[in-house]
């Protein structure tokens, strides 16, 4: 039953890498914010999910 | 004619006349299709039938032909299930679900419309053998007009307010009013939705009303009256402008949020006032000692 957002994290799109660690899905590194809006928007229509921003630089596409 | 015969086909006449009055194809888009209107008349002339005979039967008196009115029911069971497996089958390719509880709701009323036009054709059946027919019309009239009135239910704009509400965004958390609705990323996401978007808040009248809005059968249920009306922007693997209903958890208001094919607030709040309160979602604690108390 779809009650809302839930899902694990597809993918991450960021310019700065440090601010990712760890494993478990792909990162993708974007050179400027228009880069990582367009591969936001390719990766979230791919994988059936929804570009998330966390205010920092870093964009996650997550399935819900 | 014989007696008994009249007050047959005088029962069936009523009873397949309220079945045919309470079978709406309305804007729930339920049951659209030709055979489902088939499938349900048919089971409503069965019922009328049933119904019709219960009278001549025990006036007879032939007590084992009462008995099939026990079978019968057993009969009418299942069709709330098969209203249930269809449409939950159906729910699998929807966009928008209706969900489990509308479901339910839909199947539970389908079975009970049965039992009413058992009741109409005995009621009339039963004053066409004991009196004359033509009071057995009035007391079928009396039956199906009683009829519409108890399938006739509660609504949204019954247990609560429905408002405006303005779509904000704070960075990136999108908000109608005060109440957070989701986090959306894309810019270009952003400006569509700030300009289609459309938000409005449902503050509940009492802690009842509360309830049955928090439950989420009963938003869901909102979200796709809404949608089989106004339409919505979300296709297959373009999830980000679907509809959401959030609760302002402080206040206990609820907040919707839709991107519509037909951007029109004024009907958007007219129809969520006339989505129906599902029963099972239905709140009483104002029924209860404590729920009432507590409500002070």
């Amino acid at each position: 039953m779809n009650k809302g957002l839930k899902g694990g994290i597809l993918a991450i799109v960021t310019m700065d890498k440090d601010k990712v660690t760890g494993g478990g899905c792909p990162v993708f590194l974007a050179v400027d914010q228009k880069e990582q809006e367009k591969l936001g928007l390719f990766l979230a229509r791919i994988l059936d999910g929804i570009v998330h921003d966390l205010e920092n630089g870093v964009y996650f596409i997550c399935r819900h | 004619m014989e007696r008994y015969l009249v007050a047959i086909v005088v029962g069936i006449a009523a009873g397949f006349l309220d079945r045919l009055i309470m079978l709406r194809s309305d804007y729930r888009f339920y049951p659209t299709y030709p055979h489902g209107y088939l499938t349900h008349l048919a089971l409503g002339f069965i019922a009328a039938g049933l119904g019709a005979v219960a009278i001549p039967a025990i006036a007879k008196p032939d007590y084992v032909a009462v008995t099939f009115l026990a079978l019968a029911a057993q009969q009418f069971r299942e069709i709330r299930s098969m209203e249930r497996e269809t449409l939950s089958k159906l729910e699998e390719s929807k966009l928008i679900p209706r969900g489990p509880d509308y479901i339910e709701g839909i199947a539970r009323v389908f079975e009970a419309r049965n039992y009413l036009v058992i009741l109409t054709a005995m009621a009339s059946s039963a004053v066409a053998y004991w009196w004359r027919w033509e009071y057995a019309v009035i007391a079928a009239l009396l039956c199906i007009v009683f009829s519409t009135k108890l399938m006739g239910g509660s609504y949204i704009g019954e247990i609560a307010q429905v408002e405006k509400g303005e779509i904000i965004f704070d960075g990136s958390i999108l908000k109608v009013n005060d109440v957070i609705i989701m986090n959306v990323g894309l810019t270009e996401t952003r400006k569509k939705i700030m300009r289609e978007g459309m938000g409005i808040i449902i503050k509940p009248r009492d802690d009842n009303a509360r309830l049955t809005l928090d439950a989420p059968g009963q938003r869901m249920a909102i979200i796709h009256d809404v949608v089989s009306i106004l339409g919505s922007k979300v296709d297959v693997s373009e999830t980000e402008l679907r509809p959401l209903a959030r609760k302002q958890a402080d206040k206990g208001y609820l907040a919707l949020f839709l991107v519509a094919n037909e951007p029109d607030q004024e009907y958007f709040m007219e129809i969520v006032k006339r989505v129906p309160v599902i029963e099972s979602t239905r709140g009483t604690a104002l029924k209860s000692f404590f729920g009432r108390k507590a409500a002070d």
